[in-house]
């Protein structure tokens, strides 16, 4: 006897219930609880203690006609599955050019001799930062790479986040704006960013996987700017949403079109909080790639997935350091040249 | 570029709320401001304004904060729409102007100047200066010759490359000022222009301004909560209470006549001999002509005439416009005039 019989038996549902029934073990335990016999009877004070909510499971011991939650789960993965073959041919072609530019990239990062990247690298940090002292420590934190023999996986991790970062503000960039704009988008985008955001990152690539192979680069680039396009979206909404009320005004009254509003004013005064969003995109990029080495992503994140899978500490150790380096890497560059914006239009006003 | 432009506000209603509409047609119908307030939760911000602005003048709008009277401003332009009335620029309700008329409007007819400047900051003073022009299309080459005429005009010439934080309040307001006229339309409309400066370049900058209006004759609209401002610059003053033109005309007129109790509270502190002139006070046809001690001139303050008498109540002067005689001025009459509770009491 089920504690919920009462509500079919009452609603003269009895006939129905058993008519198509799903039965079977609800799970481990009471398959081993079914083995052992039959149950004792139990008091009534005790069963009301024990009183269950009648959720999917309760119920269908009650009306085997109603689903139990493994059927939940397993209706979910169905419904995946049954789109999946059209949702891949519509998605296929237009993620396609991302494997190409993740392939090209890892190409040009690897095969470049080291004597022509590093030089290169460290160009882009001067005209970013314009300091002496960072390009010091890039220039020895990457020879230190070199000299450990991590340069090559460093490389491959560094043109996976320049692409995905740079993807991110190419697509972010204007999703923030839309926001901006909107409040209606806004409202929509907000909880999809939320969701993206807080959604445990492996859970990212469980249907990627089902979708794609595992082989593409796609797989793990689009898990990357899925995770890392937020900040830059978030901030490039914010940035444009704090412009001084009186500069728009002023902009309005002298005639400014929308387009002349945006570009000669809300943008580049939005400029230093979209700095510092691409500034938390590559980081976030950086912190996914080493996760998307489970999916066959290249770089210092496979030597970590060595060291879990293997035990081996001190290929773990050694990738973790180059990791941390990179990171820090990035983030100087980074806040160095966000610096240089809000030094340019710096802001103190009224 | 047209030169003589003239701004009517004709029987102007702004209503804050969910349904403006509704709300005005108990406001037509007589339901006060506090009414509105308490039982239908909507702010009438501003009733019933006729307010003529002729071409070549400045009209000083002068109200205390929450009288409505940068709403009123905005209402010139559109930043802000009316819930009812007619504005009319040179004759056209602006009102049926589209998007893309009402651009043109604001781009060619309009210029604006405000109260925290609204520069851009990461534009140099010179693009600042430039910027109505930029934002018509025209290329720097177009405009950089005027900005510089203007920028020197007002005595920033050699920091055209500073950017505006590297600039004080005031120059700053410069800045705003060199881009209004930059921008050589025919309308400016200054809101609140000097309140945010100190009182030193605010008397500065109200010289600057009637010194340039002198010679250019543009139609200013000029909004303020200073009294001595508003009777220093004002052609025509209108003073605006809870949204409602208390009282307006030459402010001469105002000061010797005030209608309402809070006019008379509001120019009873000020110094009425530095604001008061001889034409205000001179009799135009006397039964006879009295001896007279000297000129003085019809726009001469009555300062400046107590200064010249010594403080001697006996005299009695000639009064000139442009070397032709206009009238006498007694002194004792001059006195009175002095008193404001007097004309107080005249005027209601």
């Amino acid at each position: 006897m089920a504690t919920y019989d009462f509500i079919f038996n009452g609603l003269g549902l009895r006939d129905w219930c058993d008519q198509d029934a799903t039965t079977g073990p609800m799970s481990m335990a009471d398959l081993l609880a079914g083995s052992g016999g039959g149950q004792a009877e139990k008091t009534m004070l005790q069963s009301l203690w024990e009183l269950p909510f009648p959720s999917l499971d309760a119920l269908n011991q009650a009306c085997p006609a109603i689903s139990r939650s493994r059927d939940l789960t397993r209706g979910l993965e169905e419904s995946f599955l049954n789109v999946k073959d059209p949702l891949k041919v519509v998605l296929d072609p237009i993620t396609q050019p991302l494997s190409w530019v993740l392939e090209t990239a890892l190409q040009i990062f690897t095969t470049t001799p080291w004597w022509v990247m590093l030089p290169l690298l460290l160009v882009l940090v001067w005209v970013a930062s314009r300091s002496w002292a960072l390009m010091g420590f890039v220039a020895t934190a990457l020879g230190f790479l070199l000299f450990v023999d991590h340069y090559t996986f460093a490389m491959q991790t560094m043109s996976i986040i320049f692409v995905c970062a740079f993807l991110c503000v190419v697509f972010g960039v204007p999703i923030g704006i839309a926001m901006s704009r909107s409040d209606t988008m806004q409202r929509i985008s907000i909880p999809i960013l939320d969701m993206l955001q807080t959604l445990p990152t492996f859970v990212y690539l469980i249907p990627l996987i089902f979708l794609f192979s595992v082989t593409e680069p796609k797989l793990y680039g689009i898990a990357i700017i899925l995770y890392a396009i937020v900040p830059v979206i978030r901030l490039t909404d914010l940035g444009i949403r704090l412009v001084d009320k009186d500069v728009i005004e002023a902009a309005e009254a002298f005639g400014m079109t929308r387009h002349q509003k945006l570009v000669r004013v809300q943008i580049p005064l939005a400029l230093p909080n979209i700095m510092a969003g691409v500034n938390q995109t590559i980081m976030m990029s950086l912190a996914m790639v080493v996760i998307a080495s489970l999916v066959s992503a290249p770089g210092l994140g496979v030597l970590v997935l060595r060291g879990i899978r293997n035990l081996e500490l001190g290929v773990g150790l050694m990738a973790g350091l180059g990791i941390v380096l990179l990171a820090v890497i990035l983030d100087r560059v980074t806040k160095a040249a966000l610096a240089r914006v809000n030094a340019a239009a710096s802001v103190p006003r009224h | 570029m047209d030169h003589n432009a003239s701004v009517s506000i004709r029987n102007l209603y702004k209503i804050f709320g969910a349904n403006p509409v509704a709300a005005l047609k108990r406001v037509r119908a007589g339901m006060s401001k506090a009414d509105l307030m308490n039982e239908h939760r909507h702010v009438l911000g501003l009733s019933d304004i006729n307010v003529e602005m002729k071409a070549g003048e400045i009209t000083v709008i002068m109200g205390l904060s929450g009288s409505g009277k940068s709403t009123l401003i905005r209402h010139v332009n559109r930043l802000i729409e009316p819930t009812a009335g007619e504005i009319l620029v040179n004759g056209e309700n602006i009102l049926d102007f589209g998007e893309a008329r009402l651009r043109d409007l604001r781009r060619r007819q309009m210029s604006m100047v405000f109260q925290h400047f609204a520069l851009l900051p990461h534009k140099t003073v010179l693009d600042n200066t430039g910027m109505a022009r930029a934002v018509r299309g025209e290329d720097r080459a177009a405009y950089e010759q005027d900005a510089r005429k203007w920028l020197d005009r007002v005595g920033l010439g050699g920091q055209e490359s500073q950017y505006p934080h590297q600039l004080s309040g005031g120059m700053q307001q410069r800045v705003g000022i060199s881009r209004a006229l930059t921008s050589n339309a025919p309308i400016m409309l200054m809101d609140e222009a000097f309140s945010a400066l100190d009182p030193l370049i605010r008397t500065d900058m109200q010289d600057l301004l009637l010194e340039l209006q002198k010679e250019l004759h543009k139609t200013i609209v000029f909004i303020s909560h200073d009294l001595d401002e508003a009777l220093k610059l004002a052609d025509h003053l209108v003073i605006l209470k809870d949204g409602i033109v208390v009282q307006q005309g030459e402010p001469q007129e105002i000061l010797l006549n005030p209608n309402d109790p809070y006019i008379v509270d509001f120019i009873s502190d000020i110094n009425r001999a530095r604001v008061l002139r001889v034409r205000s006070v001179m009799d135009t046809s006397p039964a006879e002509a009295p001896s007279t001690a000297g000129k003085v001139d019809a726009d001469d303050t009555l300062e400046s005439v107590i200064a010249l008498s010594g403080g001697d109540t006996a005299l009695s002067y000639e009064v000139h416009r442009d070397g032709a005689h206009v009238g006498f001025l007694n002194m004792k009459k001059l006195v009175r005039a002095l008193v404001p509770m007097q004309a107080a009491e005249n005027g209601m």
